[in-house]
């Protein structure tokens, strides 16, 4: 058990990587520093290629980062092989030792540690009635199917019970949907008896969502947001959050801080696309009137956007290009000025005419600059996450 | 679609059916016709009905030579299965160094019989054979044209040195295909080095394994040509084999209706240790995948 802490951590999968300040391109991971709490059940979310794996890798001690440090506590484990770090990793794809029953390979992680063979049969039995796989115990681990050699790969990740951490590389990719919804559950149960630090690598974000407390957000070799899925949802840290996180991701509004080079009084407090003005609030100003980028954008989710027929104050004309039934929402897209738009709204609503009006409620109206939200009043209580906010060095 | 019957094209079996019985029906069966009589010229010959099979099996020269043959066979397997899998196990897995060893250990396998047994023989001199003057020189009395035993350790070294490479590269691409994947899980669950080679690494070279114990076997048990040159099957008979013994019979002596029951035999033999170890290796694939259907 232990509190994993990385610092100034790169990797290049190339021989001889470039700087990593000129050249980014080079590595899979940049300068990443982050805490991972002892007993935190972790999600590390991203697209595929964005390093998550590699990041993983180099926790459990498979792969030696190119620069910086991981520390377990205060130990720095840089020079430690994965046996020594006592971590549990359940891969991707299954592994099974197919050479012995589903108990043998349960039992292996125990056998290595010296464990008594009353002990081992216990903890081997605990773990199998856990996981359901007590029937199979017997089986050669050879004649599974996908999902129960997936199912005997996770047992052996869990049946130890003093490491420092359990990674898991996307273990439920190979296992059915109805499974995997169980599986996930099991695994925080799992969690919560345990206390154990869990950190699970998805390119889901809904398995993300039910697994972890907290998301690590991972794009380009960098975790642009940490946080719980709701402020992932509400405050996205970076345009690409937004984008990615959703379904479907955040609508962006590119804008300018005045029309067409003009200054004019009275557009103090807004911002302009095309000819259209948008009201942004005091914080946003604020943070626009030191900027020099013209990288600008607006975002607002689906889910926020108000739609009605009849213009009200405050609101903006859009055309209506097509309305999708899904169920339990109408996801409408409208074409707002030449930009493509997308809203959700709830499934009872009739709407008949070509033309709606959209309000966008200022509180979720968020101000990217350079791709980083800014202009957001400050939260208290989570220090990293104003850090990153500001790192969008729009000076 | 319509089925011409056209009873003509057997013709075209028959160029392959005339090659076969060529080749290998009609001198098969003239041997089992020389194993049935006795002949003493192309115009004088008797029938004797199962009396060479009766000497054969009482012939204590060819019990002596078959015990020796197996003697050999499994000694050449109990030395060169587990070392070419430990040669396979340290070999350097990439770059240059891992095409320089594989060149280096494929060199005995293209070297023909007859030349290995004479660079055997000159090797294992005692006046100007590096082996054999070394051997003498550390004060071991050794010989192997004149004790049984250095000649019989000397073939066999010999086999050994030929043909461990083959069982070494074998092993060599079982192990290069077994997954990383495997490995990280082991590092992972904290497995020794000897319980990866034991429950990932072994098992998974059991089919390689397979087919370089069967190679090794047939190999070793038709052997022929090495110890003939190397020894010429002495000194007396302590390193004639099945195959040489059946030379000398069929064409040193001209005994072709005992050397014809005989190599019958010696088929039988080969059959029979071929379908044993067949079956063993189905028996062994069948209870492995037998629980399959009791889910």
């Amino acid at each position: 058990m232990a509190t994993i802490t990385l610092k100034g951590l790169a990797h290049s999968y190339l021989a001889q990587p470039g700087d990593p300040h000129t050249h980014p391109q080079d590595y899979a991971i940049q300068a990443l520093d982050h805490v991972w709490k002892q007993g935190g059940a972790y999600a590390l979310l991203g697209p595929s290629g964005c390093g998550k794996s590699t990041l993983l890798n180099i926790i459990s001690g498979l792969l030696s980062p190119s620069q910086g440090e991981v520390l377990f506590d205060d130990r720095v484990v840089n020079a430690l092989t994965p046996e020594k770090r006592n971590i549990a990793q359940v891969f991707q794809f299954p592994v099974v030792y197919d050479a012995m029953t589903v108990e043998e390979n349960l039992a292996f992680p125990l056998k290595n540690i010296k464990m008594p063979k009353a002990q081992i049969k216990i903890k081997v039995r605990e773990i199998a009635d856990l996981l359901e796989l007590t029937d199979s115990l017997d089986k050669k681990a050879k004649n599974l199917s996908a999902d129960q050699k997936q199912k005997v790969s996770m047992a052996r990740g869990l049946v130890r019970e003093d490491v420092s951490a359990i990674l898991f590389d996307e273990p439920l990719t190979v296992i059915d949907p109805n499974l995997k919804w169980k599986l996930r559950r099991k695994l925080k149960q799992i969690h919560e008896q345990l206390n154990i630090t869990m950190l699970y690598v998805t390119h889901d974000q809904l398995e993300a969502a039910t697994f972890a407390d907290e998301i690590a957000l991972m794009y380009q070799g960098k975790i642009v947001q940490f946080g719980s899925p709701q402020e992932l949802f509400e405050r996205p840290n970076h345009t690409f959050v937004g984008y990615f996180i959703g379904s479907p991701g955040m609508n962006f509004i590119p804008i300018k801080k005045s029309e067409k080079g003009k200054k004019n009084e009275k557009d103090k407090g807004r911002v302009f696309y095309q000819n259209i003005s948008l009201a942004i609030s005091g914080s946003q100003q604020e943070a626009l009137k030191s900027c020099h980028s013209a990288n600008l954008k607006l975002g607002i989710r689906p889910e926020f956007i108000e739609l009605s027929e009849t213009s009200e104050a405050n609101s903006f004309a859009a055309s209506v290009l097509s309305v999708q039934h899904l169920g339990s929402y109408q996801l409408v897209v409208v074409d707002f000025s030449g930009l493509e738009m997308q809203v959700r709204v709830a499934e009872k609503m009739q709407f008949s005419g070509a033309t709606v009006y959209l309000v966008f409620p200022s509180q979720w109206l968020k101000l990217y600059i350079d791709e980083y939200l800014v202009g957001e009043p400050v939260l208290v209580n989570k220090g990293d996450y104003k850090n990153e906010s500001k790192g969008g060095n729009h000076e | 679609m319509n089925k011409v019957p056209n009873n003509k094209a057997w013709w075209l079996v028959l160029p392959m059916f005339l090659l076969v019985a060529f080749s290998a029906i009609i001198p098969l069966m003239t041997v089992v016709n020389y194993s049935l009589q006795d002949i003493f010229d192309q115009n004088t010959a008797y029938f004797v009905g199962v009396e060479w099979y009766q000497e054969t099996l009482r012939n204590t020269r060819l019990h002596d030579s078959l015990l020796r043959q197996f003697g050999f066979s499994f000694s050449v397997l109990i030395i060169e299965i587990p070392l070419g899998i430990a040669v396979a196990l340290m070999m350097p897995t990439r770059g240059w160094q891992a095409s320089t060893v594989l060149i280096l250990l494929a060199l005995p396998l293209l070297i023909p019989w007859n030349v290995v047994g004479t660079i055997w023989q000159v090797f294992a001199r005692g006046d100007i054979g590096l082996f054999g003057w070394t051997l003498n020189n550390l004060g071991i009395d050794y010989n192997y044209t004149s004790n049984p035993l250095d000649a019989w350790l000397t073939v066999l070294l010999m086999d050994v040195w030929h043909w461990t490479s083959l069982v070494a590269l074998l092993c060599y691409s079982g192990l290069r295909a077994i997954p990383d994947a495997y490995y990280q899980a082991a590092k992972i669950d904290r497995a020794s080095g000897w319980a990866v080679f034991w429950y990932i690494q072994l098992p998974r070279l059991r089919n390689v394994l397979v087919i370089g114990v069967l190679l090794r076997f047939m190999d070793s048990f038709m052997i022929y040509t090495e110890p003939f040159v190397l020894t010429g099957g002495g000194p007396g008979t302590s390193t004639t084999f099945l195959s040489q013994t059946l030379t000398q019979m069929a064409i040193g002596q001209f005994d072709i209706g005992p050397a014809a029951a005989f190599s019958l035999v010696y088929f039988l033999i080969v059959l029979l240790v071929s379908w044993l170890f067949f079956t063993t290796i189905t028996h062994m694939e069948k209870s492995d995948n037998g629980n399959k259907h009791d889910k």
